[in-house]
């Protein structure tokens, strides 16, 4: 593997500077699997208002691996996962303090353009949201386009994002059919496709599987098996099972606060926490 | 084991308890069939008068023919001869002109209200916009008149003068003109445009606009790819109800256009519209048949008009309101507070 | 540090065009408002110098030397006719939504009925003048312009106006409440009269309002149907003068003295449309569905 040369970072990045940046980024990256970032938060605070919805959380994202947010409804998993790509200040009145780090930077910090964090963190949502007015092409491109990709080299990609989310052989002969045509299972993965398109470092996911059916759902997890040698991904489910066949490492949240993380298998068979015990053997939630 | 049905409670007389004495169920039947008289009365009164109207312009329709009345270049009173094309010449001239600067005036602001300004102007700025279309036709055109007409005939003519180049633009500005008059259209129809895709767009699913915004897209990025694609039918609409008030509009449009039954040449051209004509004309024309006749069947061109451009309207938000929630409309709605 | 490299920053072509658009927006947004500003100015600065107590209490006097007189019968006709139109086409309004929303609802004629009061609302007001006109003044009565008939006139164009706004106001009633009443065994009628009625109330006093306030502007509708006359007159049953009509007619005279009444006539206008609007939002606001 050579950290120096991250075609990742060089395709995003404006042309000048390239070299300088080459050499940055030799200080900057820990030895992962494929460059993939290390999110850590420290000390992260989240209001709606006046409404304390994460209430100082530290927990560490490992590149190369998932990690599942669990927790009974309203105990703000979903929150503390828009703060990561700073979706949460979109609501109106919706704050966070504390720092989200990726690999040593703070993306609130204020030298960071938001825009710029979002490109870097992607996000797959609840129900699939494929552009309605788009071809299932120009969906996959709509990031892509935005920096002014275009031409074969456009093309390329497209494809192969279409082919890292598996759904290149289900759409390769309609590409210019619309987005909202496909099956929910399909039109999730177009949204996945659409998201590692960009290149991405981390991948967050939320709750990406409850409004599809068992099939597409087993479909899903599968793409998130091979999906995570090459990102760090966390996802947000309130279903257990799930998070016991997919993630690596677990983290219970109960009432904006983390009770308690680990290994997925510790968690759900000895965890150390009685609240945690309580939730997996499903005494409440 | 079967079970019986209790037998059913029986009245003295006969009847049953559960029915309901005529007296009950008069003012019941009274009220439904009051109230779908008073509906489908409406039906009759518009059928009731679009006959009408044909019946006294068939003078001058059965003297010049349908087409002959609508495509004739002559409007000359003084002869008795009454083409019609000026007056639709100059109403879609007009009309256009109000489009090209109405409609994205009226967009920048449905967009620029709903996805950017500060919450606490949201309000505000909607009035004021509102108050846009509470201001009578005839304040307008006096304004016009008095206003616009002096104070840009400057600018007007140095247009005309640097952009002589282009078609439909000359130096020669007599006071009132299309441009004023689709200038005046303009302001009057940029309340219903806006409110209109106002409503539109503020039905955007937000999760569409997390989409845009989670790839790392800057908030006019945003607006590009997410909310103006998908409330691109529904605009489309309300410019076209833009257009059908514009066609429709008389008051300000005849004091300020010159009430020329020509077709100008350049857009600062006297001209004339047909609702122009209708009020214009109408005293001179009271004695005179065929006078008055023409007059009725260019009433009936512009009701046959606005007609069409409703229709098609409609049937645009409505498209863009597809496959959500059914009953009232939403931004249909919105016409009736915006008074159109 | 590394920032540029963990975060590669936008390009600042991006972050121009967004700062580019957001300004042409905001400059659109603040090219609708102007309009209304001047007009507003315009008519204060020109339109309040002619108000005064004469201005109010005498007629035109249809001179065109000497003194113009003042408004007084105009003013008269506009409240005498506008007052005529809503008497009628508010209830009669109110009545169709009614039908629309309790009796018909989800039926074809019901949606027969919608589409075309929907079409009605963008007919533009002289063609209703028109229809008025060839019915009632040239028509059967052959009679000749009257007051009551500028009232149908603008009747007419106030009916969809009302009808959709009520339309949507008794659809915000609660279906949960006529259903509560209806299992409790009351007739329709009652349910309309004692709960739709009177919850829709507010919402249904601004929509006419505002149906009011559109009527009180129009000119094209009464050119021929009320026309005009310079005396006060109280009957309906004869010509009768209106602001609008009287600024029409001021506003094509040479003479400063009568445009300088158009202006104080126009301003006279706008503020009681404006006084309208407001009294219409008002009540808006005090609606417990909006």
């Amino acid at each position: 593997m050579n950290p120096d040369i991250d075609t990742r970072t060089a395709a995003t990045a404006p042309a000048s500077g390239r070299f300088q940046r080459l050499e940055e980024k030799r200080e900057a990256t820990t030895p992962s699997a494929a460059g993939a970032k290390r999110v850590r938060l420290k000390g992260l605070h989240a209001y709606y208002g006046a409404e304390h919805a994460v209430k100082g959380v530290d927990l560490d994202f490992e590149p190369g691996k998932v990690t599942a947010m669990i927790g009974p409804s309203g105990c703000g998993k979903s929150t503390l996962v828009r703060c990561i790509n700073r979706m949460h200040e979109e609501i109106v009145g919706a704050r966070a303090e504390g720092e989200v780090l990726l690999d040593d930077l703070d993306v609130y910090a204020p030298e960071v353009d938001v825009v710029a964090v979002r490109r870097v963190v992607g996000m797959v949502f609840q129900k699939p949201n494929p552009f309605p007015t788009m071809s299932i092409f120009d969906n996959v491109a709509a990031g892509l386009r935005l920096t002014g990709a275009r031409g074969s080299s456009l093309t390329e990609r497209v494809e192969r994002s279409l082919r890292a989310a598996g759904l290149w052989e289900e759409v390769k002969d309609r590409l210019r059919s619309p987005g909202i045509g496909l099956s929910g299972g399909q039109q999730q993965r177009l949204c996945i496709a659409r998201t590692i398109a960009v290149e991405p470092e981390v991948i967050l996911m939320d709750e990406p599987c409850s409004a599809l059916d068992p099939v597409a759902t087993l479909k899903i997890e599968e793409l998130i098996s091979e999906l995570k040698l090459r990102y760090t991904i966390v996802i947000v489910t309130h279903n257990m099972q799930q998070a016991a066949r997919v993630a690596d490492k677990t983290a219970f949240m109960l009432s904006g606060e983390m009770v308690e993380f680990g290994p997925t298998n510790t968690i759900f068979t000895k965890p150390d926490d009685p609240r945690t015990e309580q939730y997996v053997t499903g005494k409440f939630g | 084991m079967a079970v019986e049905a209790p037998p059913s409670p029986v009245v003295p007389n006969g009847r049953s308890v559960l029915e309901r004495p005529l007296a009950a169920r008069l003012p019941d039947r009274l009220l439904k069939w009051t109230l779908t008289a008073l509906a489908a009365g409406i039906l009759v009164l518009i059928a009731f008068f679009f006959i009408r109207l044909i019946l006294e312009a068939d003078p001058a329709l059965s003297r010049f023919g349908v087409f002959g009345f609508a495509f004739d270049g002559n409007w000359d009173v003084s002869r008795s001869i009454y083409g019609a094309m000026p007056l639709v010449a100059g109403t879609l001239i007009t009309s256009a002109i109000a489009l090209l600067i109405g409609v994205p005036v009226a967009i920048a602001t449905a967009v620029f209200v709903t996805e950017l300004c500060p919450r606490r102007l949201r309000g505000p700025l909607t009035i004021t916009v509102e108050l846009l279309a509470a201001v009578p036709s005839v304040v307008y055109g006096l304004w016009g008149v008095f206003v616009l007409v002096p104070h840009l005939k400057g600018a007007e003519q140095w247009f005309g003068r640097t952009f002589d180049f282009l078609p439909f633009v000359g130096p020669d500005v007599p006071g009132p003109n299309y441009f004023i008059a689709g200038l005046i259209l303009a302001i009057m129809i940029v309340p219903i445009v806006s409110a209109i895709s106002r409503e539109v767009i503020s039905t955007v699913p937000v999760e569409q606009k997390e989409a845009a915004l989670a790839l790392g897209a800057t908030r006019w990025e945003m607006i590009r790819t997410a909310v103006l694609p998908y409330s691109r039918s529904g605009i489309t609409g309300a410019a076209m109800l833009g257009l059908g008030r514009a066609i429709g509009e008389t008051i300000a449009v005849t004091l300020v256009i010159g009430n020329a039954p020509v077709i100008g040449h350049t857009i600062f051209s006297q001209g004339y519209t047909l609702a122009a004509v209708i009020a214009n004309e109408f005293g001179e024309a009271a004695n005179n048949e065929l006078h008055r006749a023409s007059l009725i069947a260019a009433g009936l061109v512009l009701f046959v008009l606005t007609l069409l451009v409703n229709v098609a309207a409609r049937a645009f938000v409505v498209r863009g309101e597809r496959g959500r929630r059914g009953g009232a409309s939403a931004p249909l709605t919105a016409t009736a507070g915006a008074g159109v | 540090m590394g920032a540029a490299a963990i975060i590669p920053p936008l390009s600042s072509r991006r972050r121009r065009t967004d700062k580019a658009a957001r300004g042409l927006l905001a400059a659109g947004t603040l090219l609708a408002v102007i309009p209304l500003v001047l007009v507003l100015y315009y008519l204060i600065e020109k339109g309040a110098g002619a108000i005064s107590w004469h201005f109010f209490s005498t007629d035109p006097t249809g001179s065109f030397l000497g003194d113009p007189g003042g408004i007084k019968s105009a003013l008269l006709g506009t409240i005498e006719m506008v007052a005529l139109a809503t008497a009628v086409a508010v209830p009669i309004g109110i009545g169709v939504a009614l039908y629309l929303v309790e009796f018909g609802r989800g039926g074809r004629f019901a949606g027969v009925v919608r589409y075309f009061v929907d079409v009605m609302t963008g007919v533009p007001s002289i063609v209703f003048g028109l229809f008025v006109y060839i019915t009632l003044v040239i028509g059967f009565g052959g009679s000749g312009y009257a007051g009551w008939k500028g009232s149908v006139a603008l009747g007419l164009l106030m009916l969809p106006v009302v009808i959709r706004s009520s339309e949507v106001v008794l659809l915000l009633v609660p279906d949960a409440l006529r259903e509560a009443a209806l299992a409790l065994g009351a007739p329709r009628w009652r349910i309309v009269a004692r709960i739709v009625l009177p919850s829709a109330l507010p919402g249904l006093i601004t929509g006419s309002l505002l149906a009011v306030a559109r009527a009180a502007g129009e000119t094209a509708p009464l050119l021929f149907t009320s026309a005009v006359v310079f005396g006060t007159t109280f009957s309906l049953n004869g010509r009768m003068n209106s602001l609008p009509i009287q600024i029409f007619n001021d506003v094509g005279q040479a003479q400063d003295r009568l445009v300088e009444r158009a202006w104080g006539s126009a301003l006279t206008l706008v503020a009681l449309v404006l006084v309208l609007t407001l009294i219409a939002r008002l009540f808006a606001r005090r609606s417990r569905f909006s």
